[in-house]
């Protein structure tokens, strides 16, 4: 698309006034995606963005671009018909963690699993934020909110654990905090072919304040957040003092360089087809309190759904030439009267 | 009979018959029943089939709940039921007979494969003593006829094992059935070559076992004469023999070459449905995508993701699932974008009868939303009329930008009928038209395209499709502003959408053409119909004109709306007789609607009606008026 006539962010800016409360996480993911947009040579007429319900959910109102506000948790399930039906798009869903691992669980899996041509950003600010403030599947257990006010009980879903146990082709998390890391990583699943999940960590003020701070505030990052890199030993840490091993039982761990060496590190391997070494990173941390993985975890080749469903058409078609209407109404046994 | 016998039996000619196959679901009654009927399509005879089998794949052997049953009517003249009681039954064990004797007419006649009628089998089924010789049969004229041996006879040579040369006994049957109905045996052969092909050994039992059961009835000194069932004579024309899910299918093929629009189906497995998808999954020569989806939210979600695309999505399901698409029929009512839900309705509530059939989800289909949600509503009358009710019903979708309901029904789904295939070029057109253009000047001059800008005649939508440069746009669930379609929760502007959505539906009474009435002119009772009891209203309405008695019928197809006329037909009579598959919802619509007295004849037996028992309830309406 490099012969496309250029984009300017503006171009992507639908007129409608982004009316998310004032200091939502949610304007920096959209400034970080229309600023990427412009970078990436595609068109607004040939994109879409589809969501379901939650406050992430208005994200396509304010992109110039196709969009589709649909209905709880349905958005993978609508926009896997749509990237079936026209693989010229650039499909792109927005949901939340309810949205998209509470009632909508079962389309966001399969959508997965199939590895159908879309890029998933699930916004994750463990609370439902348009019903004001009820938990969510990534709500910490014993979380107070004014549907649990003795505590949580339900054990939180993990986002990334579930992307990869439905063996996603791309799983990745960014945060809010840090617009430069969100444009790389969604640049990065909209280069995929298939289906794209990004857990963004983003901060719901009002209902879940500083969920996220103990380790996307700028003087703790270093410390707390592990870039993850292809190919590089996995270290953090100001001086990158800290790593990540596989343990004997395939766990990863959290370890001192200086204790078992820079040689002991688990080197990055995005590509690997077998899911455990993504797993295992994603149950490295149990919440945002303790040193957390983002980047991308995962990125391997699988064939694209839509792509398949289309060479099958086209393998039928080229086989036995295009459909005769008359023919298929006389394809069983006919006789004359 | 005398000692020799003849090789050919006394021929007695038979306007009609009505055989029903009944055997545990294992012994392959419905493919016997198929192939008979096939047979007989192909020979000319008008006919109409009722499948009738459990919602157990195989239920214990030889149980009455195990019981497959297939009825075919065939006949030498224009027929529209599967006939009321049959005049033959082939039981193919006990548990066959048990169930299925009080469907037999009086006198009538029974095959039974006396190998299975056995202590053990008998205790299966529920005797305590054996039916053919207790007098339980008296009156009928019985055929004991040991098909099991018969048929390991007649493959021992084969080299088949007896527990597979038990599986052919249905074509022995199949056999029998065929030299005593005069079947020609050749179309049975070459389907039995096609199907078995691949595994020499089964084709050669199966063959077998199908001459077997002919020369059976041929040299055996049972049968004292054979029957013949002329072929019938119908409208000059190329025929098929189509069930209502195969012409169904098809005519979303049509409907979506008729609308030069590719097809997309999203589905979830569900009975009586499921053979849609079968089918369409088949036809990727015509570009139709099939998605099996994870359940039956995201094969509507799917449809109508591929509808926002420009494809022409369809979702095809029965009762429940109709429930389940609810919420998505109301996004796509909101959205305002063609859509076909594809109902195949079953006995309900809940899982219900799910192989039987029954039409209560006529309420679901209007009123089943959140929210005033209309839209259109098409139910299917016959097998055939399946594939032309598909291509009405995409074609209000595509022209009015609307979600359509098409009703359908078990005994449709799995029924046949012969089908005089139409000319593919009487078709319609049913194309649409994207926006390529804006559609709005604003104030400022700058050319803009509005979503919900509408045909002033239709009231449809301008629909623009991703791809197209200069009109992005975005729409969703939430209300929008009138024409520019942006969120407005501004009140008056909520009504004037609401308004104008059931204006845009209303309106369509004007596009479909009126409801007619066959029957008597100056008839007091007139019998109001929709769906699949058009065959037994039919027939029952002959009956009770051949009697010299005057009624009058109508049939809807558009349930929603209403044809224009219907209220002032339905005003014309003194009665108004609605025969349903439900307690009375088309009752209770058109009385709600027109202030006619309407009253229901219902059955919810998961079986159609009988012509019989609409012709007696017609005529105690006639005798009830005259009085």
């Amino acid at each position: 698309m490099s012969d496309a006539p250029t984009t300017t962010r503006k171009d992507w800016a639908s007129d409608q006034e982004v009316r998310w409360c004032p200091g939502c996480g949610d304007y920096s993911i959209l400034a970080a995606v229309q600023l990427l947009l412009p970078e990436l040579g595609v068109r607004p007429e040939n994109t879409v963005f589809l969501s379901g319900i939650g406050c992430a959910a208005r994200f396509p109102y304010y992109m110039n671009t196709y969009g589709l506000h649909s209905i709880h948790g349905r958005a993978p399930a609508i926009a896997t018909g749509l990237a079936m039906a026209r693989p010229d798009l650039d499909v792109w869903v927005v949901t939340g963690d309810g949205d998209g691992l509470s009632i909508g669980g079962n389309h966001l899996i399969h959508a997965l699993r199939r590895n159908v041509n879309i890029t998933i950003l699930l916004f994750n600010n463990q609370i439902y934020g348009l019903t004001k403030g009820q938990f969510s599947p990534t709500s910490e257990i014993g979380k107070v909110t004014k549907s649990t006010p003795f505590g949580s009980l339900d054990a939180p879903f993990n986002p990334l654990s579930v992307a990869i146990g439905a063996e996603a082709t791309f799983v990745a998390r960014t945060h809010d905090m840090d617009r430069k890391h969100m444009m790389e990583t969604f640049r990065r699943a909209h280069e995929h072919r298939g289906a794209a999940f990004v857990e963004v960590y983003q901060n719901c003020n009002v209902f879940n304040d500083g969920a996220f701070g103990a380790i996307t505030a700028k003087d703790k990052r270093s410390e707390m957040l592990i870039d993850l890199r292809h190919g590089e030993p996995i270290r953090f840490g100001p001086e990158g003092e800290r790593g990540v091993v596989l343990d004997a039982q395939g766990h990863a761990r959290v370890v001192d360089v200086a204790d078992v060496g820079a040689d002991a590190l688990l080197v990055h391997d995005e590509q690997r087809a077998e899911p455990s070494l993504a797993f295992a990173l994603s149950r490295l941390s149990r919440g945002p309190f303790e040193p957390t993985p983002i980047g991308v975890f995962r990125a391997v080749e699988r064939p694209e759904y839509g792509a398949s469903v289309s060479a099958q058409l086209a393998a039928a078609q080229d086989q036995h030439g295009p459909g005769d209407l008359a023919e298929l109404l006389r394809s069983g046994a006919t006789w004359e009267v | 009979m005398t000692e020799t016998a003849q090789p050919a039996r006394p021929l007695q000619r038979l306007d009609h018959v009505v055989i029903r196959f009944a055997g545990d679901s294992g012994d392959g009654m419905q493919l016997t029943g198929d192939r008979f009927t096939s047979a007989s399509a192909l020979f000319g005879n008008d006919l109409a089939t009722l499948p009738d089998f459990p919602a157990e794949i195989r239920a214990p052997a030889g149980t009455v709940h195990g019981v497959s049953a297939f009825q075919v009517h065939i006949s030498d003249h224009d027929i529209h039921t599967p006939g009321d009681a049959a005049n033959v039954l082939v039981a193919m064990n006990p548990a066959a007979l048990r169930s299925e004797l009080h469907l037999v007419e009086p006198g009538g006649t029974i095959l039974v494969n006396v190998d299975t009628f056995d202590e053990r089998n008998l205790k299966k089924a529920g005797y305590s003593s054996n039916p053919l010789e207790d007098g339980t049969l008296a009156g009928y004229t019985v055929y004991e006829v040991p098909m099991t041996s018969m048929t390991v006879e007649a493959v021992a040579d084969l080299g088949v094992k007896p527990r597979d040369a038990d599986r052919s006994k249905n074509f022995f049957a199949l056999g029998l059935l065929s030299w005593m109905y005069s079947r020609p045996l050749e179309p049975t052969r070459r389907w039995v070559e096609a199907r078995f092909g691949r595994n020499e050994k089964v084709l050669a039992a199966n063959q077998a076992a199908l001459q077997a059961g002919w020369n059976f009835g041929e040299t055996a000194e049972l049968f004292e004469h054979r029957f013949e069932v002329a072929p019938a004579t119908l409208e000059p024309g190329t025929y098929t023999s189509v069930t209502g899910n195969t012409a169904l299918a098809w005519g979303l093929v049509a409907a979506s070459q008729l609308a030069d629009m590719p097809l997309f189906l999203g589905s979830y497995p569900i009975t009586p449905a499921s053979d849609i998808l079968h089918e369409l999954s088949k036809h990727k020569r015509f570009g139709v995508r099939t998605f099996q989806a994870e359940d039956e939210i995201a094969g509507i979600g799917a449809a109508l993701g591929a509808a926002y695309g420009g494809h022409l999505g369809v979702t095809t399901t029965s009762g429940p699932g109709l429930s389940l698409k609810a919420e998505t029929l109301g996004l796509a009512v909101s959205l305002e974008l063609p859509l076909l839900v594809v109902d195949i309705q079953r006995g309900g509530p809940s899982t219900g009868l799910p192989t039987k059939t029954e039409a209560a989800d006529l309420l679901q289909a209007l009123y089943g939303r959140h929210g005033e949600a209309p839209l259109p509503v098409v139910a299917a009358y016959s097998p055939s009329h399946c594939f032309f009710a598909a291509i009405e019903a995409a074609r209000i979708a595509l022209k009015y930008r609307t979600p359509v309901i098409l009703l359908s029904d078990g005994y449709l789904a799995n029924g046949a009928e012969p089908w005089r295939l139409p000319d593919v070029a009487d078709l319609p057109d049913i194309r649409t038209t994207f926006a390529t253009e804006p559609n709005h000047l604003a104030e400022d001059g700058t050319a803009e395209f509005w979503p919900y800008k509408r045909d002033p005649d239709t009231l449809a939508r301008d629909w623009a499709i991703p791809g197209t440069p200069g009109l992005m746009h975005r729409i969703g669930g939430i209300e929008k502003q009138d024409g520019r379609g942006d969120i407005s929760y501004e009140p008056a502007n909520h009504e004037r959408m609401v308004h104008l959505r059931a204006a845009k539906i209303a309106g369509i009474a004007d596009d479909i053409p009126p409801v007619t009435v066959d029957g008597d002119d100056d008839a007091d009772l007139l019998v109001l119909g929709w769906g699949s009891t058009w065959g037994s209203i039919s027939a029952a309405v002959e009956r009770v004109r051949a009697r010299g008695r005057r009624i009058a019928r109508a049939h809807l197809v558009h349930l929603s709306p209403f044809p224009a006329n219907l209220g002032e037909v339905l005003g014309r009579y003194r009665k108004v007789l609605v025969p349903e598959m439900n307690l009375g919802q088309l009752t209770r619509l058109v009385r709600a609607e027109f202030l006619v007295d309407a009253e229901v004849v219902s059955k919810v037996q998961g079986v159609p009606f009988t012509a019989g028992e609409l012709e007696r309830r017609f005529l105690a309406a006639l005798d009830e008026l005259e009085a």
